[in-house]
């Protein structure tokens, strides 16, 4: 079977050793992950990991099987990109002279509708989120210039589908 | 006095009343009365630094909670699986942090993946000194992570009923697993109010899925139409004590029925639909009728691969109908076209009276008559030999005679356990303990001590090559300790014999580092005061077997068997199951 882009979102109790247990769950399987992020869930006191892995179908099923009967996981799901709205971010550290040097370099920030978080003397710092592609592009047209440093954050996203884990919660205090 | 000042006097002369009527314990205490109140009463450890604080508990409760020092940790682990095995109740393991800890992790695999429902306490170091590399310090929790159903550091004394409640609740609920509770010092020797109350429930965990009548209704229609259907039946009938109702589903629908290693003893041997074992050394007959049958009914197994062989070609000719209680197994190994989700007893309950009452007599007889050619190419030179060398076979047989059929048998690992598992015949329930998924050679001698201390009204045998009882040879220091009344039948053949038949097989006889210069096992045995024997004749075998059965306590018999028997059938690695091998 072909592999596939799937975001896998997990709904946790908030607990430290649980991240271990469910990378462990594709570490098994010798799949790398693409990206990872965890944070706060719309749920006071449950976490949400949001994972993004290549893999067939049949297998993500698999897994996915294996991640929800774990514990402290409330609910696991997998998605494909037209379910989600899904959004990456990053950072791109680049020299102060070139804002002034390089003009092109101010209509590549406004056009790509990137951000300028900081400037100082030495740096400035652009924040961009958007799809992959995007910040793909943003990079190659900056690389021109010399980037100082670059950094990326994993996908996030959140489904068209409604997911009912508080219904879910409160079916189980009731 | 104003209204703020009055709230908190009385605060206070609440707490002080909260005290008195709580007790106010140290963690270890706690831990000891944790276990007592969740019905504890053996349990298997290893002191040492870390966890001194509980055993000086332990000390004091001797009169309520047995501690057995066994001489390793992993055979801790064993015992309390043994324990589990023999009587569905949750076994208990403690060790100390570092080397004692990773010590049990052996057992506590072993227990993950054969459903053993366990419960392993370790101690740890100081809170403040995790992470540190401090005298004794490991990671169990990262190391236990893969091996466990739940695990849990505790640093404070306060978290240890909850802990405690939630670990016993995780271990023995739906798909029953192991579960290890680590807890640093400081927390076994801070004082705090005791309190205790069971847990039922935990938020994010489901045990059990509700059985759906519309799929049981579904299987039943399909189990009624099939011409040729055939069951195979796991661990999860035993698991879920559901034996009658299998019995009865069998019964009522005429369904012949296989099991899995696993699955020995939940229906007896002698049954007449009971048509013996599946996987890579199962009978001839349910082996190559996987690949005949219309319908499979899979309960309570898990499809694992000693069972199937080569997946591409496992029953493909049927449609697979899969009683399971656990979400993740279904489709994972065999797609199944009815996967009926939810506890086995309860499933089978609902599925009894949808099942017509039929028979398949020409069906049954393809079962007879493939018997009959296992029967002559392996199973009478097996039982019954005429050459001169002993075979495990005959032992098996002996003891089966012997016992009536009403020992607990307890096998190693490799040629003797699948002899074992073969030949051995039950008439009770949770009879045959082995180590199936893991296959964890020196599982034996610690499991049967386990499981005669759990169930010392019944004869516990347990069955052992050369090999895997060296790996764990020191516990006769706790069978002779406590004085366990277990029978020991060591099988040599002076080889380490399973991998030795697949150098044969496979690897054209080359026999690297497979055989064994032994010792001479009855003086150990005399060593530990443990009366002994060995035998070498045929002629010696039965009254050596009846002195065993007869003794009192421990006994250790030796048989010297031939040294270069074969195990068969035998589905080679990777080969269909309708490509089982009988030489």
């Amino acid at each position: 079977m072909e592999k596939q882009l799937f975001t896998v979102s997990i709904y946790t109790e908030n607990n430290i050793g649980l991240l271990n247990r469910i990378s462990a769950i594709f570490q098994r399987r010798h799949i790398n992950i693409e990206s990872l992020n965890t944070s706060a869930s719309e749920i006071e006191g449950v976490s949400r990991f949001t994972i993004v892995v290549s893999v067939p179908e049949e297998q993500i099923k698999k897994i996915i099987g294996q991640i929800d009967k774990q514990i402290e996981v409330i609910k696991a799901y997998y998605h494909r990109d037209e379910d989600t709205i899904y959004q990456e971010s990053c950072l791109f550290k680049i020299k102060s002279d070139l804002l002034f040097e390089e003009r092109q370099i101010q209509n590549i920030i406004k056009e790509s509708n990137a951000r300028i978080v900081t400037v100082n003397k030495e740096f400035f710092v652009i924040e961009k989120s958007g799809k992959r592609e995007e910040i793909e592009l943003l990079y190659r047209e900056l690389s021109v210039f010399g980037i100082m440093q670059f950094t990326r954050s994993g996908r996030i996203s959140v489904t068209k589908d409604e997911m009912k884990i508080s219904k879910m919660l409160e079916a189980f205090n009731q | 006095m104003d209204a703020n000042t009055m709230k908190e006097t009385q605060a206070i002369q609440v707490n002080k009343k909260s005290t008195k009527t709580t007790h106010r314990i140290t963690g270890s205490e706690a831990i000891i009365r944790c276990l007592i109140a969740e019905g504890v009463d053996i349990l298997y450890g290893y002191p040492g630094g870390a966890i001194m604080p509980v055993y000086d508990e332990l000390y004091k409760y001797q009169d309520k909670i047995h501690h057995v020092l066994t001489r390793h940790e992993q055979c801790a682990a064993h015992a309390a699986q043994g324990y589990a095995r023999i009587s569905g109740r949750v076994g208990v393991a403690m060790a100390t942090s570092g080397p004692g800890a990773t010590n049990l992790i052996t057992g506590i695999a072993d227990a993950q993946i054969d459903s053993t429902p366990m419960v392993c306490i370790t101690g740890q170091v100081f809170s403040h000194l995790l992470g540190s590399d401090a005298f004794q310090e490991t990671d169990i929790i990262g190391i236990s992570t893969p091996v466990t159903k739940w695990n849990h550091q505790i640093t404070k004394a306060s978290e240890i009923p909850s802990v405690i409640a939630k670990a016993f609740y995780i271990a023995k609920s739906g798909r029953p697993g192991p579960v290890l509770i680590d807890i640093t010092k400081d927390a076994q020797v801070e004082e705090f109010d005791f309190e205790y109350e069971k847990c039922t429930a935990v938020r994010s965990y489901n045990p059990v899925p509700t059985t759906n009548p519309e799929t049981v209704a579904k299987a039943a229609d399909l189990i009624n139409s099939a011409k040729n259907p055939m069951i195979v039946w796991g661990q999860g009938v035993i698991l879920a004590e559901a034996e009658n109702e299998l019995k009865a589903v069998i019964e009522k629908s005429g369904v012949p029925a296989a099991w899995t290693i696993l699955g020995a003893s939940a229906i007896p041997t002698s049954h007449p639909l009971n048509i013996g074992m599946v996987g890579m050394h199962g009978n001839y007959a349910p082996n190559k009728l996987t690949n005949e049958c219309d319908v499979l009914i899979a309960i309570g197994m898990r499809f694992d691969d000693r069972v199937t062989g080569k997946l591409d070609t496992y029953a493909k000719q049927a449609k697979i109908i899969h009683f399971e209680i656990d979400p993740a197994e279904v489709d994972k190994n065999v797609k199944s076209d009815i996967a009926v989700l939810g506890d086995a007893k309860e499933s089978l309950r609902q599925l009894l009276p949808l099942l017509e009452e039929k028979s398949y007599p020409q069906w049954l007889q393809k079962f007879k008559d493939l018997y009959a050619i296992e029967f002559e190419k392996v199973i009478k030179n097996d039982l019954y030999p005429t050459k001169e060398g002993l075979t495990m076979g005959e032992v098996l047989k002996e003891i089966n005679i012997q016992t009536k059929a009403e020992a607990a048998i307890v096998s190693d690992v490799g040629q003797h356990q699948m002899i074992a598992c073969r030949y051995a015949e039950f008439n009770t329930t949770k009879s045959n303990i082995t180590s199936g998924g893991l296959g964890t050679m020196g599982f034996a001698l610690p499991a049967a001590i386990g499981a005669k201390m759990a169930a010392p009204d019944r004869e516990v045998v347990a069955i052992i090559g050369d090999g895997g009882y060296q790996m764990t040879i020191q516990e006769l220091g706790t069978i002779f300790q406590q004085r366990v009344p277990v029978k020991i039948v060591v099988l040599n053949n002076e080889f380490l014999g399973m991998v030795r038949q697949w150098q044969q097989l496979f690897f054209d006889k080359r026999y690297a580092s497979t055989e064994m210069t032994n010792p001479d096992f009855v003086a150990i045995a005399k060593g530990y005061f443990i009366e002994a024997k060995k035998v070498t004749k045929r002629d010696e075998l039965k009254e050596a077997v009846a002195e065993m059965i007869a003794c009192d306590g421990p006994y250790f018999l030796e048989v010297c068997v031939e040294k270069e028997d074969n195990v068969f059938p035998m589905i080679p690695a990777g080969a269909s199951v309708s490509d089982v091998r009988l030489s």
